[in-house]
């Protein structure tokens, strides 16, 4: 029987964990994610999973590397400032390909910033805080509901393509409570890690698949090899030669840029005859429904193409609307991120206008109903 | 669809007033959102719970054309009911609130906290007085669900005070 509940964005990312099949949080609590791990210390217990608090956002994330290779699903969650410290971490989970998931409740910053009040400022640290070229799996939520399913696809893609997936919530999502009706867990599939299909001693650990992606044995069960941050070849052994690095890095990007349509999710509202088109996402698209709910009413023909997956960019999608609209518009909780991607997908076929707001508050459906009617 | 604010200062329990509120409503079978916005304190400083009601699917979850708004302390009600129309209702908690503002009409005095204190004995109950209150003057949310809402939050062993303070709330508003 499914349960109704009233949750919060946070909640449901904790409890989306649990359904996933995730037995290993570690991490240091930071507003307005705090919740996230309040509840994964009560509830790993109960399902004989761990809770660590650690002493430090880099330890939070460096457990979780740890566990996930010994075959646990695991979790962290941090906002801003939490976000900037992980990063060196996310990049040595992307080259050593260790599946884990980690949810960013965005806050105002920079640094310590507005601790409890929402942006979207994190969005090209999500694609480029850690250095590198690297590929990037990253969704974001806009309902309770989508935080729980969400959370769930986000250990599916991780496992999938063995790297960091990156939940992007913002304060108003995380911490608005709304209806929810969860599943029976059991009746929830877990995503499953490909596991190696030779022994230990003719496994190589980083020889992939056909599809790009090795499979993954887990340490202790009499695997041994090496994990490391730097170039390796299929053995996990440093190999600093030109072509073993290309290889590394090529195969990297074309796991996840091959599979780019089963990546990519969005939602179109009202779009099909609109020729204003909203490219948005996360807490400021509950905003735009309604703006685009009041603006319909005034016959002002305005739909959303909400971006639900965003890294990678929908470039081809985005593409398409620019060839179909007059106008896109972007609003954001920032001082003007992922409307450069909107821009360089639309490569000029239509006006692109940011609509950025950094004053701590969410945008309301009258603000952007405003910003519509004055193009 | 009905947007109430309810608000005051951090440890008067009222997020989780707007908490309760929420679940009643979904009791009734109707979509709710509840939010709220606090500074950093974990005491002290304002603070504001926000809870729409309605029908239908509920996008913006922010409260833009309050129909209620509960002011706990004299500094909520100078900072949280500016964006009250003339006929929305303001509710008061006489024991802190000394001033309301000229233009609207529709203003509850009640004393909530010094009624309580003095019936109950205890300021604790403050909150689950005030959602009688809301209860009582708005019907948001059935009084069945309100009560089953409130069992379902409080700890146990405090199942009849809490009954007897909506109980008190009800009464508080309809005089």
């Amino acid at each position: 029987m499914a349960k109704v509940l009233l949750l919060q964005g946070n909640q449901a990312c904790a409890e989306g964990a649990i359904a996933a099949g995730v037995t290993f949080f570690a991490g240091y609590p930071i507003t307005p994610s705090t919740e996230i791990a309040e509840i994964m210390a009560k509830r790993l217990p109960e399902v004989g999973g761990k809770f660590i608090q650690m002493e430090d956002e880099i330890a939070g994330i460096g457990a979780i590397v740890g566990a996930s290779l010994t075959g646990k699903k695991v979790l962290t969650a941090t906002s801003g400032p939490g976000f900037s410290l992980k990063q060196e971490f996310i990049g040595y989970a992307t080259i050593a390909e260790v599946p884990i998931v980690i949810a960013n409740v965005q806050r105002v910053g920079p640094s310590t910033g507005q601790p409890t009040a929402p942006a979207q400022g994190d969005m090209m640290q999500a694609r480029w805080g850690t250095h590198g070229d690297h590929p990037v799996i990253a969704l974001t939520p806009a309902s309770v509901p989508e935080c729980f399913t969400l959370t769930i696809k986000a250990y599916e893609l991780s496992e999938k393509y063995r790297m960091p997936v990156l939940l992007m919530l913002d304060e108003i999502i995380g911490h608005m409570r709304e209806k929810i009706e969860i599943p029976e867990y059991d009746t929830i599939e877990k995503p499953v890690r490909k596991g190696p299909r030779v022994g230990p001693s003719e496994f190589k650990a980083y020889e992939p698949d056909s599809d790009g992606v090795p499979p993954m044995a887990d340490f202790g069960t009499g695997y041994r090899y090496h994990v490391t941050g730097l170039v390796h070849d299929e053995t996990g052994f440093p190999n600093g030669s030109p072509a073993a690095t290309e290889k590394l890095l090529k195969r990297l990007h074309e796991k996840v840029e091959r599979d780019i349509d089963n990546i990519t999710m969005y939602e179109e509202y009202k779009l099909d005859d609109a020729e204003i088109a909203i490219v948005t996402y996360g807490g400021t698209a509950r905003s735009a429904y309604a703006a685009i709910d009041m603006a319909r009413e005034e016959g002002i023909k305005v739909g959303m193409f909400r971006l639900i997956s965003v890294w990678p960019f929908p470039e081809k999608e985005i593409a398409q609307l620019a060839q179909k609209v007059k106008v896109i518009v972007v609003p954001e909780l920032n001082y003007g991120q992922m409307v450069g991607e909107v821009k360089k997908a639309a490569e000029g076929k239509v006006p692109v206008k940011p609509m950025s707001k950094y004053d701590s508050e969410p945008i309301s459906p009258k603000e952007l109903l405003a910003f519509v009617k004055n193009l | 669809m009905i947007e109430m604010r309810l608000s005051g200062s951090g440890g008067q329990g009222l997020i989780l007033a707007g908490i309760i509120l929420a679940e009643a409503a979904l009791l009734d079978g109707k979509m709710a959102i509840q939010s709220q916005s606090y500074g950093p304190e974990a005491r002290g400083g304002a603070s504001k719970s926000e809870v729409i009601i309605s029908e239908k699917a509920i996008h913006y979850p922010k409260v833009t054309n309050p129909n209620l708004v509960l002011a706990m302390t004299q500094e909520a009600v100078d900072k949280y009911s500016k964006d009250l129309p003339a006929d929305g209702i303001l509710m008061i908690d006489t024991t802190f609130v000394k001033k309301v503002p000229d233009h609207l009409k529709n203003v509850y005095h009640l004393p909530i906290t010094e009624k309580v204190t003095a019936e109950l004995g205890k300021a604790l109950f403050a909150n689950i007085v005030a959602l009688g209150a809301i209860v009582a003057t708005t019907k948001a949310v059935s009084v069945e669900s309100i009560t089953t809402a409130i069992l379902h939050r409080v700890p146990k062993g405090t199942e009849d005070i809490n009954k007897r303070a909506l109980e008190l709330g009800i009464a508080l508003a309809a005089k």
